[in-house]
């Protein structure tokens, strides 16, 4: 029956696990099977299956003495290869991470494993988080898998395309991403999965390579909206490590989820987000999200978020400008590759000419351009004054509403190898996830839907800060009314 | 505002990032293109509007002044390309 324990939810298996219906090595053991099989989807950067397997017997002989964790005891997770893992390679997708490996574990997956989750492996993704469609990393893309009626090989979105693979492709029952401008969400969205971007400060970002310190945030991608909560519960919290970490209490967000309906809530569809180009179909879902809302006992409403259109152009000066300052620590000194030279500046060039790859050294030349003198107040200053009319506008328009519902991503999935030459094209994916980020609140994407390629789309829910229960709530009540039940052509064609 | 080869050229030395002689002119054109694109935000108008410094309004704390962790040489050198006698080994910088 190991196809039936890939087939669980969250807190289904640990029912199971409660009820001793199933083991945790047996768990284990069948997303380790299904890990193997799925390797033609490039989905793990590195597979841990001997820890995996040690961890599983350790929660068994836990919950034998009955000494339980939490509810992810014995869950097999998988983690996005950004987060610093002790004794496995930390690579961020990237050439110039070479022969890494940390010696400290990343706070949240520190705080997985405190749990009791069992870890099957680490997820590909773009090369240092930088993409959306996983074609950025060093070690190939994944595939989504999804290919519908395409019948092509799709990008499963990034830049956590590999851990929202992961998830879709049952290889583990949840995953561990960050989300800088929709590297959640997007994936999530183009996987036929669950992802959420928590409020900026919500999980500590101690142990996970910077990309850019003022948008990255972790969370989780999993198959249901109360599993999100579930994993969300396990790795909030503040850190004294993490100096942005904010020092708020962590509410049980399961129970938030158990004991509300959205009866009274009132959900903002900003106008600015309905974007030329966007498919029918796409604009059709968002409308019925809105319905399903209202059917639900929600109001509906109008709202404007006048500054939408410039949040991308923001974006990508403020994340190129984070990422040059924090890129420089690969330098070919204290670890990763080192490209010989004759000087040290030499040393320097040739590392990371070589160690990086297309997209992250335009991003770091952009970001380099945008900070050099003459020209900061002109980009970088002016982009964060944008910034603050961005969050300014969201700011007004929670006065009024309590949620903003709008679509996830602006296609379903594509080819893989399209938009490659055309990197604002690749960027104008994000058009609807980087809002949130720039202004740090909580997002969620949930499945709602397959368009007429029988590929999955998603619709995006944005809170108030630090109000993800109102978003989790929100977002439960979408899943119920969308009652997504579609399954990955990999998957379906594995049965 | 177009890029040109020296300013690229130039760009690349100041992220110490070597760019082979013939891919400058294809990314001096992929730079612009994005840099005309970001351009736009020179229409929004920003008059009186304090650039953001912090995402969610939070306070930073400080914390005790006191030595929490260190003494752990081995683990900061374990993954030196290069080291020697207990530092990171560097081409020659001093003549």
């Amino acid at each position: 029956m190991s196809r039936g324990l890939t087939e669980l939810t969250v807190s289904e298996a640990g029912d199971r696990l409660a009820e001793s219906e199933v083991t945790a090595e047996a768990l284990t053991e069948a997303h380790l099977a299904a890990a193997e099989a799925a390797r033609a989807l490039n989905i793990f950067v590195c597979e841990t299956p001997d820890r995996a397997l040690e961890q599983a017997r350790a929660s068994d002989a836990r919950r034998a003495s009955g000494e339980i964790l939490g509810p992810l005891d014995g869950i097999p997770i998988a983690v996005k290869d950004l987060f610093c893992t002790e004794d496995v390679p930390t690579t961020a997708a990237s050439h110039i991470l070479d022969g890494f490996t940390a010696p400290y574990e990343s706070t949240v997956s520190a705080k997985l494993k405190a749990a009791g989750a069992v870890m099957v492996g680490k997820t590909n993704l773009d090369e240092f988080a930088m993409g959306s469609s996983n074609a950025t990393s060093y070690f190939g893309p994944v595939k989504n898998p999804w290919r519908g009626k395409t019948g092509k090989d799709l990008v499963p979105g990034g830049s956590s395309g590999g851990s929202a693979a992961a998830v879709a492709a049952r290889t583990c029952l949840a995953a561990i991403g960050t989300d800088t401008g929709g590297s959640i969400r997007q994936p999530a969205s183009l996987c036929g999965v669950v992802g959420m971007k928590p409020t900026y400060g919500r999980c500590s970002r101690w142990g996970i390579v910077a990309f850019a310190s003022s948008l990255d945030q972790a969370g989780p991608i999993t198959r249901t909206v109360r599993d999100a909560a579930i994993v969300l519960g396990v790795i909030a919290g503040h850190d004294p490590r993490d100096s942005t970490s904010a020092r708020v209490e962590v509410p049980d967000f399961e129970t938030a989820l158990r004991a509300g309906d959205v009866r009274g809530l009132k959900v903002g569809i900003p106008k600015e987000y309905r974007v030329d180009g966007t498919p029918d179909e796409i604009e059709e879902l968002w409308e019925r999200g809105a319905d399903w809302l209202r059917d639900a006992g929600a109001s509906v409403e109008a709202i404007s978020l006048p500054h939408t259109e410039y949040a991308l152009p923001a974006y990508y000066i403020v994340a190129p400008a984070e990422a040059s300052s924090n890129l420089a620590r690969y330098d070919g000194v204290r670890f990763g590759l080192r490209v010989p030279g004759e000087s040290l500046d030499e040393m320097y060039e040739n590392t990371r000419g070589r160690g990086f790859g297309p997209e992250v050294r335009r991003r770091v030349l952009i970001g380099t351009y945008v900070l050099s003198a003459g020209y900061y107040d002109a980009y970088y200053v002016k982009a964060q004054r944008v910034r603050t009319l961005i969050a300014r506008d969201f700011h007004k328009a929670f006065e009024r509403v309590d949620v903003v519902l709008t679509p996830t991503t602006p296609s379903a999935a594509f080819p893989i190898g399209e938009k490659m030459d055309d990197p604002i094209a690749m960027y104008l994916n994000d058009v609807f996830t980087v809002p949130a980020n720039l202004s740090g609140l909580p997002g969620i994407s949930v499945p709602a839907g397959l368009d007429a390629d029988g590929l999955p789309l998603g619709l995006h829910l944005i809170g108030r800060p630090f109000d993800e229960e109102t978003v989790l709530r929100a977002a439960q009540a979408l899943e119920n009314a969308a009652k997504f039940s579609g399954v990955p052509d990999f998957v379906e064609a594995r049965r | 505002m177009p890029l040109d080869i020296e300013t690229v050229r130039n760009i690349a030395f100041l992220a110490r990032i070597k760019v082979p002689e013939d891919e400058l002119e294809a990314l001096a054109g992929e730079l612009s293109n994005i840099l005309g694109w970001v351009d736009q935000l020179a229409g929004v108008d920003t008059e009186g509007v304090e650039p953001m410094t912090s995402v969610v309004e939070m306070t930073l704390h400080e914390r005790e002044d006191v030595v929490n962790e260190g003494e752990r040489p081995e683990d900061v050198l374990a993954n030196a390309p290069e080291r020697e006698d207990g530092f990171f080994a560097v081409p020659k910088v001093v003549e």
